[in-house]
């Protein structure tokens, strides 16, 4: 596929996601004039308003209006924060990433291995175990045992951090300059900071990474499984290589292929997903960020942030496709 | 002088829904240093036989045995790490196609240092040395840029010539061919078993062959068992196979094309069902008795 | 053993499980019967079906076994932990049976899942074969617009309608459907293509059958049996997005006792009452470990190769 077609494909998919968004918008019951001037407007006032948003033009034209103010990176300002919606999302985007990235790290490094070994042992008790922790992984209802995590470990036991990304009294200490607190931590050299920031990231983190591993070992098993049926494996048994390297190094290495896009995949869900953690952990990101304002028909904040998240999709898309033919020589 | 490898009544099975089926029943050969090609159609469990000589039948399979024994030596009786000894190094095998028998995602070369450098401690600059010279005695034209290259970018045959060397290099005794040339082109099959058979030879080495081509079997090799439905129906010396007596031997060899001797319609295979229950012949050297 | 059913009037066992099925019935029939041996043997698949068939007593016997009425408030005796006050499982905020209205939320959960199972793969399954059968800009088109649905975040899109349409059961439904209907699509696109150039396919369309008719009676048929294998997969998916559309206040409307909203009640009351957000959500968890057991072995038994076996 060339630069061209990938281009394109980008565009048409962002545009097809800002006309639904904006159909979403348009539906909204909330009258939005009504909640820029009160109720209490006179009718001029009102109308004045009408006008200056642009409700009195088609609709199609409205959506091209949308779309030029999307291009140039305007969202129009939020109604709750009073501030632009671009500068809110710069500001609550990366505290998703962060969550998003501790969760996927998490998952990948436990749930590829988990996944390799029970594809190697199939059948076995081992299988059987990886195969129900996945299912519990797929099953567990996430605001719940948030819920239940907070209660224990924060409520009843004190281990970890409580709702937010920091205590109270670390909140604004260190410079941001990422804007993912461990990272900016470290770089202040303030270690105080960090672990609070762990401790407050861990339970999250842990919830996110829980149902990425559960996706990602039964997608590795599978993948194993298809692997160690190759003919290519019996020649490197033939060779008398260990079982150790014929698993981890010829068919892991073939696993890694597809892989990748799952892991991407997987990803992508972290960051867009992650609507009902944030939720209960009140953990300022992207995804609150959209419920609060979905809840109070702020509808250029919800605009801005589905459009974000859309465009992060797609481009974690296209990245994963790259890396597939990197990895993949028999895509060149 | 014994043998280099003696297979004494070795039986495979594999567990089915309908009870055990045996793929391999009750059979026993040995080779010397000679070529000894084991022919028969698919299913027959030739390619079995070649298998569990390296002990590697998979699960659920059972590979039963008295002795399968390298140089005196049984290898039933070694652990699996000292099995990976033997594998490569003193046994080794060229499978069907090289499409799938290739690593794809690895390049050539560092699967033919792999193979080398697991056996012999080199350097890697040695076992890249070593292995350019393999790719040449493989007649490969081109071996830098093939030692960089991956499978896919491969012809067939090309891809078989590579296998060959990559399976010849750390020096085994024995090569298992199981259908080295069935997967090619008519064109290149001669081309690949003669750099097989020349290197063979020049080694010293013992060549089982397995087949379901009779001519290919009979020119290339010193002496043919014929197995059919799991055991060894027939042994002879692969010159005298127009000699040979058993109803299915025959049976096989009357179904082929003759160039000299054109017939209007080939004739169609007869089978007997106590063929199947008939014991194995032995398919030892008739040398040693 | 083909001999004595040769001669003798085969018993159902072996008139099921014979190799050589005389009907095309028999062969169906048969083919069912070997399945259905197959997950038996599964334990885990076994498990999840007994769960869920309890849960369909429950549901439809909800008014006999339940203890208490699921609305009746007793402030006075509100909050009261499991085991007090006749309260098996507690009782909440306003002192209402936690465990009935457990029980009666199992209809609405059952409700929700039936409608979305229904739903969701007619539209993926008409958009797919549509898709697949007539080609051209029309694949074109209406690939286009799943990949833009798959593109969008799930939860978010479900949560926008709402917002639009209304809270309420049948607005969550119809946002469920409007986000999963897309790998639906996918899949009887997928099979479609692979169906649309057989040789019987040609063979009717030289008969004269139109798009239509190759279509529903040839088509559709064929793409019912990955379909089905992926809603039973995808149900637990569903009752946790219905749960959490609930739990976010935007599902069931107070005084529904539907356990994601139940939850949401309880939160408030997390730290010294326990129970009010821990039962349902229990609930939840066990129906829909039921629906990933129970889809975990029909895959295994209808679609081998995937599961690698």
């Amino acid at each position: 596929m060339g630069f061209g077609r990938i281009a394109f494909t980008v565009a048409i998919t962002m545009i097809g996601l800002l006309f639904i968004t904006f159909i979403i918008g348009r539906v909204m019951p909330i009258d939005p004039v009504l909640s820029i001037v009160g109720e209490s407007a006179s009718k001029s006032t009102y109308d004045e308003a009408y006008r200056q948003l642009g409700l009195d033009k088609p609709v199609i034209v409205q959506f091209l209006y949308f779309l030029w103010d999307v291009v140039r990176g305007d969202f129009g300002e939020s109604l709750l924060t009073a501030r632009p919606v671009l500068d809110d999302l710069i500001r609550v985007f990366p505290a998703t990433l962060e969550l998003a990235t501790v969760g996927t790290i998490i998952g990948v490094t436990l749930g590829v291995p988990l996944g390799v070994i029970a594809a190697v042992k199939q059948g076995t008790w081992i299988d059987h175990i990886a195969r129900v922790v996945a299912l519990i992984g797929y099953s567990m209802p996430v605001f719940w045992i948030g819920l239940i995590g907070l209660l224990v470990f924060y409520g009843k036991l004190g281990w970890i951090g409580g709702p937010g990304r920091l205590d109270i009294f670390y909140v604004d200490i260190i410079p941001t300059v990422t804007g993912m607190i461990l990272i900016d931590s470290l770089l202040a050299g303030d270690t105080d900071v960090f672990w609070n920031a762990v401790s407050h990231i861990i339970l999250p983190a842990g919830l996110l990474a829980y149902y990425s591993l559960a996706y990602i070992s039964r997608m590795t098993r599978s993948f194993m499984l298809e692997q160690l049926d190759q003919e290519y494996i019996t020649t490197a048994r033939v060779k008398g290589l260990s079982e150790h390297a014929v698993v981890w190094r010829h068919a892991l290495g073939n696993v890694k292929v597809p892989l990748i896009t799952v892991i991407a995949l997987s990803y992508a869900g972290l960051l867009e997903g992650s609507v009902l953690t944030e939720t209960i952990f009140s953990w300022p990101g992207i995804g609150l960020y959209i419920t609060t304002a979905l809840l109070s028909a702020d509808m250029n904040a919800v605009l801005g942030g589905t459009v974000v998240v859309g465009l992060v999709f797609v481009c974690l898309n296209i990245f994963s496709d790259l890396l597939y033919k990197y990895f993949d020589p028999r895509s060149k | 002088m014994t043998n280099l490898l003696e297979v004494e009544n070795l039986t495979v099975k594999f567990p089915t829904r309908n009870g055990m089926f045996e793929a391999v029943r009750d059979i026993s050969f040995s080779l010397g240093r000679e070529r000894l090609g084991i022919v028969g159609e698919s299913g027959s469990g030739k390619s079995i036989t070649g298998r569990s000589i390296l002990r590697l039948i998979r699960r659920p399979g059972i590979l039963e045995a008295t002795r399968i024994a390298l140089e005196g030596e049984d290898l039933l009786k070694k652990s699996e790490r000292e099995m990976r000894k033997i594998r490569g190094h003193k046994i080794s095998m060229v499978m069907q196609d090289p499409k799938f028998s290739l690593n794809p995602v690895m390049r050539i070369g560092d699967q033919i240092c792999e193979a080398y450098r697991l056996h012999a401690k080199a350097s890697k600059a040695e076992a890249r040395e070593k292995s350019i010279k393999m790719l040449e005695a493989v007649l490969i034209r081109d071996p830098e840029r093939v030692f960089n290259a991956y499978p896919h970018e491969m012809s067939g045959g090309m891809g078989q010539r590579i296998m060959i060397a990559m399976m010849l290099i750390p020096d085994p005794q024995i090569l298992i061919a199981d259908e080295p040339t069935s997967a090619l082109d008519v064109t290149v099959q001669k081309e690949v078993l003669e750099i097989m058979d020349k290197l063979v030879r020049e080694r010293g080495m013992g060549l089982i062959f397995i087949s379901h081509d009779l001519n290919v079997v009979s020119a290339f090799c010193d002496r043919v068992l014929i197995m059919y439905a799991g055991r060894i129906v027939e042994t002879c010396q692969a010159d005298k196979l127009h000699e040979a007596k058993h109803p299915y031997t025959r049976g096989l060899l009357n179904s082929l094309p003759q160039l000299e001797h054109p017939v209007d319609r080939l004739a169609v295979l007869q089978r007997d069902d106590a063929w199947q229950t008939a014991p194995s012949v032995s398919g030892t050297l008739e040398a040693d008795h | 053993m083909s001999d004595i059913s040769k001669h003798q009037k085969p018993s159902l066992r072996e008139w099921l499980t014979s190799d050589a099925p005389t009907s095309r019935r028999q062969a169906k029939f048969s083919a069912w019967y070997r399945s259905w041996l197959a997950l038996r043997s599964n334990p885990m698949a076994m498990f999840g079906l007994m769960i869920l068939l309890f849960l369909l007593a429950i549901a439809a016997f909800a008014p006999i076994i339940s203890p208490h009425d699921p609305f009746a408030q007793d402030l006075a005796l509100r909050l009261s932990a499991p085991g007090e006050n006749n309260y098996i499982l507690g009782s909440d905020s306003l002192g209402r049976d936690i465990l009935s209205r457990l029980i009666y939320g199992s209809r609405i959960t059952l409700y929700i899942v039936a409608l979305v199972a229904l739903m969701a793969p007619i539209v993926g399954l008409f958009v797919g074969t549509a898709a697949g059968y007539l080609g051209g800009w029309v694949d074109v088109v209406l690939m286009r617009i799943t990949d833009i649905f798959l593109a969008f975040p799930r939860l978010v899109l479900a949560l926008a309608f709402v917002s639009a349409l209304g809270a309420g059961i049948e607005n969550a439904v119809l946002a469920i459907v409007l986000t999963a209907w897309p790998p639906y699509a996918r899949i009887a696109r997928a099979e479609t293509l692979t169906i649309r150039n057989a040789d019987y396919i040609h063979a009717i369309k030289l008969q004269g059958a139109g798009a239509l008719r190759v279509i529903t009676k040839h088509i559709w048929p064929l793409c019912i049996s990955s379909l089905v294998i992926r809603v039973t997969l995808d149900m637990a998916g569903i009752i946790l997005t219905a749960a959490g559309l609930g739990f976010l206040g935007l599902g069931a409307q107070p005084p529904s006792p539907e356990w994601g909203a139940m939850i949401s009640a309880g939160r408030q009351f997390i730290l010294d009452h326990w129970w009010v957000a821990t039962m349902p959500g229990l609930a939840i968890f066990t129906v829909s470990l039921a629906f990933n057991l129970l889809g975990d072995g029909l895959r295994d038994v209808l679609d081998p190769k995937k599961s690698g076996k």
